[in-house]
């Protein structure tokens, strides 16, 4: 490809197959871009066995099937039979909605190795509020079915501002349900979730005695069930090391078939991000500009360039620096060192003043009609 | 939770140990993540198919690799293998 530059990189491990943008929920933290109704092509089977092989070829082994809701699409228990063929550990990361007992069982015999059912809130009346469909008697019938045919179950509850509160609830809930793994992801906020950040980001306070709840239950649920707890990184000192860093592990393919470094890294400008119908996995991974456009240090801009920490985090998000200080090249301001770090308390005063009543303002939910007016 | 000596031990139907082309290695599979195994490892959990009390893992290996004195770090390995519900008794 014209103008990269190869820097020596490891092999992908970790593959992200969004199959589609459609989905019948609305959820308002969506990791969407919130222009994804202007992105209205999808891959066809046959792009995504091509995509699968490629880049378990390369030695990614971990396959999660996403979306959007990935059920939505006809060819789904093909593409997992393909990912069993070729030895994947499959994924399939699903709302629940439209999940059948029939499709649960000829998944598996497709060879799916687990479902992770998201759930909103610990009430129906939460739950379905924050869907924007009604689905949380079938999310949780879902769940059920999933344990019942075997699969481990894992239970996904993305934590925010309207249902944090619910924190001690939630955990009765996985563990009624019997999860084995239970993901309490703190919202990350890029896409739909930054365009509502105002409504969704918890205070300090609510945080930290969420935590707490969480890391006591973990104690109590040792050896029976999982927690996987995604840290709210507003409210601490030093950046996450995102995707464990640029193009060293992780790749995702959107339902257009551009491949991105990370999930939301479609948002970051004059990366020209390669699409699968042109190049393979392999040509994309090692010589393409978008993935080795932040892989390795030499990018980066002080503090970063002569931090002791570099190596540890990366110089954290792109995608947040981008957001939050308009350069993607700054280091992300969730860290201390920034010269930007006050963006991210004015964010915090800013969510604080949103969360009275007397300043409410609506939700943007995750639509097609909301999404055109993004685009 | 321990090793109990007498059961016999099966690798859980909730993970996947796979032989990995292109990492030269035996790995385990999980929800959200891999776990690297070396070669000895990936020995023991092999012979956890649930035909097998922790004795006859002993026996085998020793038999395999032409050897003795294995069962202190047998054991100790399956102890966290059990920990990290790799493995299973009934
Ligand atoms: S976060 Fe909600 S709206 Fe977005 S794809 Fe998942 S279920 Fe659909
Ligand atoms: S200055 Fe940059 S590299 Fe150093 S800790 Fe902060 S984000 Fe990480």
């Amino acid at each position: 490809m014209a103008g990269s530059n190869k820097i020596s990189s490891t092999p992908p491990r970790w593959l992200l197959a969004e199959l589609t943008y459609a989905c019948p929920l609305q959820c308002p933290y969506c990791s969407n871009p919130v222009d994804y109704a202007k992105y209205q092509s999808e891959l066809s089977t046959e792009d995504w066995k091509r995509v699968l092989t490629q880049a378990r070829k390369m030695g990614a082994v971990q396959l999660g099937f996403s979306g959007g809701e990935p059920l939505t699409r006809r060819d789904l228990t093909e593409l997992v039979k393909h990912a069993r063929d070729l030895g994947y550990y499959s994924n399939l990361i699903t709302s629940g909605y439209g999940l059948t007992e029939e499709k649960i069982i000829q998944l598996k015999e497709a060879g799916l190795d687990h479902i992770q059912v998201s759930i909103q809130a610990s009430t129906q009346e939460l739950n379905d509020h924050i869907a924007g469909t009604a689905s949380f008697v079938r999310k949780k019938e879902v769940a059920r079915l999933v344990k019942k045919h075997g699969y481990p179950m894992v239970l996904c509850v993305v934590i925010h501002r309207e249902n944090i509160h619910q924190m001690a609830q939630i955990l009765a809930m996985a563990e009624e349900l019997g999860a084995d793994y239970l993901e309490l992801a703190n919202t990350q906020y890029y896409g739909w979730a930054h365009a509502n950040r105002d409504l969704l980001l918890p205070t300090k306070e609510q945080f930290e005695q969420a935590e707490q709840l969480a890391q006591a239950f973990k104690e109590t649920v040792a050896g029976k069930m999982k927690i996987y707890y995604v840290v709210p990184d507003f409210y601490e000192e030093r950046p996450k090391a995102c995707m464990n860093g640029w193009g060293t592990t992780f790749l995702t393919i959107a339902p257009d078939g551009v491949a991105l470094p990370c999930h939301s890294a479609r948002e970051l400008p004059g990366l020209d991000c390669p699409n699968v119908k042109d190049y393979s996995i392999e040509e994309i991974w090692n010589e393409s500009k978008a993935f080795n456009f932040f892989r390795g240090l030499e990018w980066m801009k002080e503090p970063c360039r002569s931090c002791d920490e570099k190596e540890k985090d990366f110089g954290g998000c792109r995608c947040q620096a981008y957001l939050l200080t308009g350069d993607m090249y700054n280091a992300d301001p969730v860290c201390s060192k920034s010269p930007d770090h006050a963006v991210i308390q004015q964010a915090i005063d800013s969510a604080a003043k949103y969360a009275l009543p007397v300043d409410e303002k609506p939700l943007i939910f995750r639509n097609s009609k909301n999404s055109r007016l993004f685009s | 939770m321990s090793i109990n000596p007498d059961k016999p031990i099966k690798f859980s139907p909730l993970h996947r140990l796979q032989w990995e082309e292109a990492q030269q290695k035996d790995v385990i599979l999980y929800p959200e993540g891999m776990v690297e195994l070396n070669q000895s490892s990936a020995e023991i959990l092999k012979l956890c198919d649930g035909t097998r009390n922790l004795a006859q893992i002993v026996s085998d290996l020793e038999l395999k690799f032409a050897t003795s004195g294995l069962i202190n770090d047998i054991t100790a390995f399956l102890e966290v293998a059990l920990k990290n519900g790799w493995i299973q008794q009934d």
